[in-house]
């Protein structure tokens, strides 16, 4: 019996309803997905080590307890923070207005100063699906547009589960996937990225914790 | 009663229910992710529902009773409901909810108390199967554990 595990994705649930959070946990498990499952847009931000309203910069601390979380998938009516604004705060992490220079050279810069909390990607890369039980076109782009990766009706179903794994693998580092492609024949490849990336995972995310 | 017959019992009963419009296919999904892994998986689902409804439906029953009645609330609740409902795959109660979100829109406070007693007797009527229901579960999965043993 093979005692390596593989390395599993984890995914970040968030839904104000009990009910449909032992749901989409269960859902996700049986997809072979780890499961963090929060009751709140809030608790969602502290799990990805985003308190609301502060940048990532402030919440380095090395006490910092890191939960390393592949994708986010949440309910879009909840009281307080719906899942659109949950979406726009991952997106967006950084609240400085007013700067008139490119965006993605600001990135780039921003990206050098801040420690990120994901490890190999920032948390801004990390896919969101939003879901809902009402099928209004106009919610539905509007969260696209937001960079929302896909929007799932509910009741989610184990068919929809299939809809994440190319997400997930899109949000890893793009420094990845080239490697894999080269070393794994297609019909091995899935696999074989899931052996890959753990190691891999491991020493990017090394690298990442330093300060300029 | 032995196993093979409970089972069979269950059996009977979910499809009459599946005839009988007060399930629909999103319950057939539950059943599909209950497994080795996570027996209880569908009681503890209808029992988070069950629990979720009744608390729901207490309160739908004194906002109605206002004398001004606050539809936006009630038709927060309705929503919820309508909802969890649609997870477990309760049609009738969802199909209910829908003609109550309706009134509650409309502001009609008449057709919301004809809608919550509808939707009240949908959901008692599947309540009382889901009752049955957990009790030939909790049979069926006594005799499992007693043959692990």
């Amino acid at each position: 019996m093979a005692v390596v595990a593989e390395a599993q994705f984890h995914v970040l649930a968030v839904d104000d309803s009990l009910m449909d959070r032992k749901l989409i946990e269960r859902l996700l498990k049986t997809s072979s997905f780890q499961v963090t499952a929060v009751d709140s847009g809030s608790r969602a931000l502290e799990v990805l080590g985003l308190s609301e309203g502060l940048t990532s910069s402030s919440a380095v601390s090395p006490a910092h307890n890191e939960i390393e979380v592949n994708l986010v998938i949440t309910d879009y009516c909840m009281p307080g923070m719906t899942g659109y604004d949950l979406l726009k705060k991952i997106k967006v992490q950084l609240m400085l207005p007013h700067i008139s220079i490119s965006w993605t050279c600001f990135e780039r810069f921003m990206g050098s100063l801040f420690v990120s909390h994901q490890g190999s990607s920032s948390l801004k890369d990390i896919p969101v699906v939003i879901m809902s039980s009402e099928n209004v076109p106009s919610r539905i782009n509007r969260c696209l547009e937001g960079g929302a990766q896909e929007f799932f009706l509910k009741p989610v179903q184990l068919s929809d589960m299939k809809r994440l794994r190319p997400h997930i693998l899109k949000g890893k580092s793009k420094e990845q996937q080239p490697q894999e492609e080269e070393t794994s024949s297609t019909s091995n490849k899935r696999k074989a990225m899931d052996e890959e990336l753990s190691p891999e995972r491991r020493r990017l995310k090394l690298s990442n914790y330093s300060l300029i | 009663m032995p196993l093979m017959a409970l089972r069979e019992r269950l059996n009977v009963l979910v499809n009459s229910m599946f005839l009988e419009g007060l399930l629909d296919q999103q319950f057939r999904q539950l059943q599909m992710l209950q497994d080795a892994s996570s027996p209880g998986f569908v009681a503890e689902v209808i029992t988070l529902f069950c629990e979720d409804s009744e608390r729901m439906l207490t309160e739908l029953t004194k906002l109605l009773d206002q004398a001004v009645v606050d539809y936006q609330k009630v038709d927060a609740y309705v929503h919820q409901l309508k909802g969890s409902s649609s997870s477990v795959g309760a049609q009738n109660v969802k199909l209910a909810c829908i003609q109550f979100k309706q009134f509650c829109e409309e502001n009609n406070k008449e057709g919301c108390l004809s809608a919550l007693n509808m939707v009240k007797h949908q959901y008692y009527s599947l309540r009382s199967k889901f009752d049955t229901m957990l009790q030939l579960e909790q049979r069926i999965q006594a005799y499992d554990s007693e043959q692990q043993n």
